[in-house]
């Protein structure tokens, strides 16, 4: 296993629990140094029992990894040294303000007494709540106690960050916000971030490269550009310019590949080839004398992967967990 | 080490401040309890044997143990809910060593007792308590309070810790209440009537460590009050903190 500084490797990392539930079944993962990894899969794919053996909160049942150098069974406390880690809820205490929670933090992690409120202070700053540092966690919305998490787990300056799910309820505006700091993070400090996420655009938008967990198995890897380019078949949406040349207009795109669902008015095919398909759909359409008002080319995306990689669509899936009545 | 302790019990005391609730009631209900058991119940010093000349003298005993309770609830809620939230596993991914966490949050739980039992001893003076122990029984009267609280507290700690939720620990203050209530709280064991109610006096652990605190006040000071006082209550607290801590290394699991 070759060793890196910054990174992490995995090997075979399997994770049992009672009942003979196998949560994580043999994982292989290279994270390199400074990359944001991202890991994504479904609800109960895997991905935070990943997150809290490689943070040591959870001993593996067999395999080995090694995060920052640093085995993370014999060297626990040395992989903590080199982590931060906001895991899935924003663990904080509702008691307490955003500042007496750095204080706590700095002095939990070894910060020197006069470091110690002056740090608090700026990573209070980066995330945008010198504002609301004195106010009690209690009251801050989603996307603050969000970034409170994040603060903390940025005091000792960790090589090596783990972001599970880390933008899951969050509002659009929140979510961008979060999407920019760990951004900062990877390229400009040179933290290394292993982020988890169910949401496909998170992973297409941060990730240098991304793995797919999906029970417990890693059924992808890759850069989010070389996983669409591996299923490779762009969807053509087509609406014609009259309804009743529909029928007409699907005939000539079922030549060049097979219907998919479109909106509505439009056909939609997947191209049974790549992008030079497309002087030859317009020359069928114009030889079929067909005017047309919208003519969109879709590139895969990366719910297209998980559906070429697993038989079952991501979205559809987190739609449906997120319509369960908590 | 020690820069954890006293942050963990910063924050164990700041919890409390904030949360009224878990002040008042640790203070002001033992009195009003005092108040109108003192005031209801005097006759009984009129009983052949009973050792007081004033009902007070021998009711004021009882605050410093249901203070002791309120500090079972605290501990082990504050606990409970750090399980909950995921305050716990932020924890575990510092430095911090176990010990800071439960001496920490013992230590603020303590704080809360010691007030709360300074201000019994005021209101008791106020009231005209006969304290037969002299200034050095007041010392030491604090001392055996402060230890019952730590092992009431040590053991909410144990149930919030190995529960993980904080209406498990409440379940438990009915049968704290009922330990209570079922030992020499209200009569010398000697003058308890029923057989039944005697004997369970005389095996609940809460009757010495009433009646070491008592002796305190009665009688000055009492050898063997004292011995099975503070002895009830040393080894109440080692069994309860070892549990704790048994219950901590389980919960707070990291390589």
């Amino acid at each position: 296993m070759q060793i890196l500084p910054n990174g992490i490797e995995v090997e075979g990392l399997v994770r049992d629990f009672k009942g003979g539930v196998r949560a994580v079944d043999g994982i292989d993962l290279s994270v390199e140094p400074g990359e944001i990894y991202g890991f994504l899969g479904p609800n109960g794919a895997g991905k935070s029992t990943t997150v809290l053996m490689l943070t040591t909160l959870l001993p593996p049942t067999s395999g080995t990894a090694r995060v920052a150098g640093h085995d993370i069974v014999k060297e626990g406390a040395q992989v903590r040294m080199a982590i931060g880690a906001a895991l899935q809820e924003a663990a904080l205490d509702g008691l307490l303000t955003g500042r007496e929670h750095m204080r706590l933090q700095t002095a939990l992690q070894g910060i020197p007494k006069h470091e110690r409120q002056q740090r608090g202070d700026d990573l209070l700053e980066r995330v945008g709540l010198t504002d609301a540092a004195d106010r009690k966690v209690r009251g801050y919305s989603g996307g603050m106690k969000r970034r409170l998490d994040l603060a903390l787990a940025l005091v000792h300056h960790p090589r090596i960050l783990f972001l599970d799910e880390p933008t899951t309820g969050l509002d659009p505006q929140s979510r961008a916000d979060m999407w920019q700091e760990v951004a900062r993070l990877a390229h400009e400090d040179g933290v290394t971030v292993f982020l988890t996420t169910q949401y496909l655009e998170e992973a297409d938008a941060l990730a240098d490269r991304i793995a797919i967990i999906d029970h417990g198995k890693i059924v992808a890897r890759g850069t989010p550009a070389s996983l669409k380019a591996e299923i490779g078949r762009p969807t053509l949406e087509v609406e014609p310019a009259e309804q009743s040349e529909r029928d007409a207009v699907d005939e000539v795109l079922r030549r060049f590949g097979a219907p998919v669902t479109a909106r509505p008015g439009a056909v939609a095919v997947r191209l049974t080839g790549a992008v030079d398909q497309l002087p030859g759909v317009i020359r069928a359409l114009d030889a079929e004398s067909l005017t047309v008002t919208d003519f969109r080319l879709h590139a895969p995306t990366l719910d297209d992967v998980f559906l070429a990689k697993t038989g079952r669509k991501l979205e559809s899936e987190d739609r449906e967990a997120e319509a369960v009545p908590a | 080490m020690r820069t954890q302790i006293y942050e963990m019990a910063r924050r164990s005391v700041l919890q409390t401040l904030r949360q009224p609730a878990l002040i008042i009631p640790p203070i002001v209900f033992p009195l009003i309890m005092m108040a109108i058991n003192t005031g209801g119940l005097n006759a009984a010093t009129n009983l052949p044997g009973f050792p007081a000349d004033t009902y007070l003298d021998f009711a004021i005993a009882v605050p410093f143990m249901q203070c002791a309770l309120f500090a079972c609830i605290n501990a082990g809620a504050a606990l409970a809910r750090d399980v909950e939230t995921g305050f716990l596993k932020r924890l575990a991914m510092t430095p911090m060593q176990r010990a800071a966490l439960l001496i920490g949050q013992l230590g603020g739980v303590m704080l809360v007792a010691l007030v709360s039992a300074l201000i019994y001893l005021v209101v008791g003076f106020a009231a005209g308590m006969d304290f037969e122990a002299g200034p050095a029984g007041i010392l030491a009267l604090i001392v055996l309070a402060l230890l019952i609280s730590l092992a009431f507290a040590a053991l909410g700690a144990f149930v919030g810790l190995r529960s993980g939720s904080g209406e498990t620990v409440q379940g438990f203050f009915p049968l704290f209440f009922v330990l209570l209530f079922l030992s020499s709280m209200s009569l010398p064991r000697p003058l308890i009537e029923q057989d039944w109610f005697r004997f369970i006096a005389t095996y609940n652990p809460v009757s010495y460590m009433i009646e070491g605190v008592r002796s305190f006040i009665i009688f000055g000071w009492d050898g063997e009050a004292l011995a099975l006082g503070f002895g009830v209550a040393i080894i109440g607290a080692a069994a309860a903190i070892a549990a704790a801590s048994s219950a901590l290394r389980t919960r707070l699991v990291r390589t």
